[in-house]
C-alpha cells in the first residue's frame, strides 16, 4: 500500500519531467512568434494558477485578490530597475518577499474570517491597493512605468529580438510552481492545509494550528505569484495599475485551477493549457468584430466545461482519483 | 492514588444568561473509563468542549497531567495528549480514510513515512484497514465513527474524549464499538465518554458522573448511580423515583 502510494508520487514526477522536456523542445520547431507568445502566456498563467491553488485550492481560502501580489511583483521589479538600476532578478526576489510579508500582514486580521467574508475581504483589499497605485505619483500613478530597453541580456532580463528566453523562464517558473506543490502535497503542510479546508474545527482538535497553516499557505502562494508578476512586467515592458493589478487578473488566476481541478496537483496546468490558448484564439479569430463574440464563445465554453465536469477536468486523467472513488 | 490525569476545578460556563456548566469539579484517574451521562441539555457537550479547549471556561480551571491547561488552545491540548471525537462526525470528506488519520499522526512526527505507517497501524487497530484508500465521504455512519476514533488515536493521546460514539448504531455495531473502547483502554489510554445508551455504557465504564442542569448530580460506581433516586428523578421525573 505504501509502495503503491510512493509509486504514484514517482509517476507524477516522471510525467512532469517528460512534459517539461517535451515543452522545452517545442519552440525549436515552432518559430511563429504569435504561437510562441501564446505558449509563454500559457505557461505563465499555469504557474500563477498553480500558486493560487496552494492557498485557495489546498488550504481552501478562496482569494480573489491575488492580482495585488501579481502587481506588487511587477511594480517592485520595475521601480527598482528604473529608479535605482537594481537588476530585475533582485526585484523579483524583493517583490516576492514583499508580497509574502504583505500576505501574512493581511492574513493576520483576515484569516479570522470564514467563507464568503474572507473572499470579500480579499477583493476589497486588492481594490484599495489598486487605487493607491493609481494615485501614487512616484510610481507613475495611472500613467504607469515604461521599462527602458537597455539591450538584450539575461542579466537585465530583457529580450527584444526573440521570445525564446521568456519562454524558457516561463517554463522554469511553471516547473518550480508545480514542483513546490508536488513537494508540499506530501508534507505536514499539505495535509494540514487539506484538513483546514475540509473542517477547521476537527483539524484544530487534531493538533493542527489552523491560523499558522493559513499564514504559511498565503506566504508561499503570494511569493510565487509575485515572481510571476515580475516576469510579466519584464515580458510586456510597460506596466500600469490596470494592466497588472486589475480585478480580471485575480479571476484569470483562479479560472484555470477551478476548471482543471481545484486543490489538485495537475488541475491548474491542465486548465491553463486549455483556457489560455482558447482565450487568445477566440480573441484573434472572432474578436475583431467589435461585438464581443469572442467573450461570448469563451464564456460559453467555460460554462459547458463546468457543467460537464464540476469537479475539474483533471478527474478524467487521474488514476489515483479513480482508485479513491471506488 | 496518584494525581488524577484530568481535573476540572470549579468550572463555570455561561452563554449570555444561560448557565451551561456551574461549578463542575470532576476528576479522571489514569487508566480509567469514565462515563459522563445526563439528560439532554445537562451540559455534557459544553464540559467536553471546555476540556478539549474549544472555548475557555468563564471561570474555573482545567488541570491535565499535573499542569494547568485552561489558557491553552485546542491544538496545543492535543499536543499535550488530549484526543477527542465529535458528536456530529467531522471527517475530512474530500480526503481518503488513510489521509484523515495521517493528519492526526503528524502531531507526533513530521516524517511522512512514519506518519503513514502509524496511520496504517491505527486503522488496523480500529478495524478500518480495508477501507484505507476510500474517500471519507463514502464511509457508512458507523465507519465514520470509527474513523473519528482512529484519527484521535493517531495523535497518541493520554486522554481520549469520546462524544457519543456509540449513539445511533445498530446493536451489533455498538457491541463492536464497546470492544474497541475496551481495547483502547488496554493500550493504556484513559477514556472519558459522553453516552446516552445506558445499557451499553454502564457495563463498560468504571465510574459514572451524572450531570443535570449544568451541575454534577451524582458520581460513583455505575451500578449505584443508576439506582440513585436523584438520577432517576432527573431522567424520568419524581413519580418514578418513589418506586425505586
Amino acid at each position: 500500500m505504501d509502495t503503491s502510494f510512493a509509486r504514484s508520487r514517482r509517476r507524477d514526477l516522471i510525467v512532469a519531467f517528460c512534459l517539461a522536456a517535451t515543452a522545452a523542445v517545442v519552440p525549436l520547431f515552432v518559430k511563429d512568434v504569435y504561437v510562441q507568445n501564446i505558449m509563454v502566456l500559457t505557461l505563465m498563467w499555469g504557474a500563477l494558477s498553480q500558486s493560487w491553488n496552494i492557498l485557495s485550492g489546498y488550504c481552501g481560502q478562496i482569494s480573489l485578490g491575488h492580482a495585488m501580489y501579481f502587481g506588487i511583483g511587477a511594480y517592485t521589479t520595475a521601480l527598482l530597475f528604473t529608479k535605482f538600476g537594481v537588476l530585475p532578478w533582485f526585484g523579483m526576489l524583493g517583490g516576492g518577499i514583499i508580497s509574502a510579508v504583505l500576505a501574512m500582514a493581511l492574513g493576520y486580521p483576515c484569516f479570522r474570517l470564514r467563507g464568503h467574508y474572507f473572499v470579500i475581504a480579499t477583493i476589497v483589499i486588492a481594490e484599495i491597493v489598486l487605487l493607491l497605485f493609481h494615485n501614487w505619483d512616484w510610481a507613475g500613478a495611472a500613467m504607469g512605468i515604461d521599462i527602458p530597453v537597455r539591450g538584450d541580456s539575461w542579466l537585465k532580463f530583457q529580450f527584444t529580438r526573440s521570445k525564446l528566453p521568456y519562454f524558457y523562464f516561463a517554463l522554469a517558473l511553471a516547473c518550480v510552481a508545480w514542483f513546490v506543490t508536488w513537494w508540499l502535497e506530501d508534507s505536514k503542510w499539505g495535509y494540514w492545509w487539506r484538513a483546514v479546508k475540509d473542517n477547521p474545527d476537527a483539524a484544530e482538535s487534531l493538533g493542527v494550528v489552523v491560523f499558522n497553516s493559513k499564514m504559511g499557505a498565503a506566504a508561499v502562494s503570494a511569493f510565487l505569484v509575485a515572481v510571476g508578476g515580475s516576469f510579466y512586467g519584464q515580458f510586456v515592458s510597460y506596466i500600469d495599475p490596470e494592466s497588472v493589478m486589475g480585478f480580471q487578473f485575480s479571476l484569470l488566476m483562479a479560472l484555470p485551477a477551478v476548471l482543471g481541478g481545484i486543490g489538485t496537483l495537475w488541475g491548474p496546468l491542465l486548465g491553463a493549457v486549455i483556457l489560455i490558448p482558447l482565450t487568445e484564439l477566440t480573441r484573434s479569430f472572432i474578436g475583431g468584430s467589435g461585438r464581443g463574440v469572442d467573450l461570448i464563445v469563451y464564456g460559453g465554453l467555460i460554462i459547458a466545461i463546468s457543467l460537464a465536469r464540476p469537479q475539474g477536468l483533471v478527474g478524467l486523467f487521474s488514476p489515483r482519483r479513480k482508485e479513491a472513488a471506488r | 492514588m496518584t494525581t488524577p490525569l484530568l481535573e476540572t476545578r470549579g468550572v463555570w460556563q455561561r452563554f449570555g444568561g444561560l448557565i451551561a456548566n456551574s461549578d463542575v469539579s470532576i476528576s479522571v484517574g489514569r487508566g480509567e473509563i469514565v462515563g459522563l451521562i445526563g439528560p439532554n441539555g445537562a451540559g455534557k457537550s459544553t464540559l467536553f468542549n471546555l476540556i478539549a479547549g474549544v472555548l475557555p471556561p468563564t471561570q474555573g480551571s482545567i488541570i491535565f497531567d499535573g499542569e494547568d491547561v485552561t489558557a491553552l488552545p485546542a491544538a496545543e491540548r492535543c499536543q499535550r495528549g488530549i484526543g477527542r471525537t465529535f458528536q456530529v462526525v467531522k471527517s475530512f470528506e474530500t480526503m481518503t480514510v488513510i489521509d484523515n488519520v495521517i493528519v492526526g499522526a503528524l502531531v507526533r512526527t513530521t516524517v511522512m513515512r512514519n506518519a503513514r505507517r502509524k496511520a496504517h497501524e491505527v486503522l488496523e487497530f480500529c478495524g478500518l484497514g480495508p477501507r484505507a484508500n476510500v474517500l471519507a465521504s463514502d464511509l457508512v455512519p458507523s465507519e465514520k465513527r470509527r474513523l473519528e476514533v482512529a484519527r484521535a488515536l493517531a495523535t497518541e493521546p493520554k486522554l481520549l474524549l469520546l462524544d457519543e460514539v456509540l449513539t445511533g448504531l445498530t446493536p451489533v455495531e455498538a457491541k463492536t464499538g464497546v470492544e474497541l473502547v475496551r481495547k483502547v483502554r488496554d493500550t493504556g489510554v484513559t477514556v472519558l465518554m459522553v453516552e446516552h445508551v445506558m445499557e451499553i455504557v454502564m457495563p463498560l465504564v468504571d465510574r459514572a458522573v451524572v450531570l443535570d442542569l449544568g451541575k454534577v448530580l451524582v458520581e460513583g460506581k455505575p451500578a449505584d448511580v443508576v439506582r440513585d433516586p436523584k438520577v432517576i428523578t432527573a431522567y424520568l421525573g419524581d413519580r418514578h423515583a418513589v418506586g425505586a
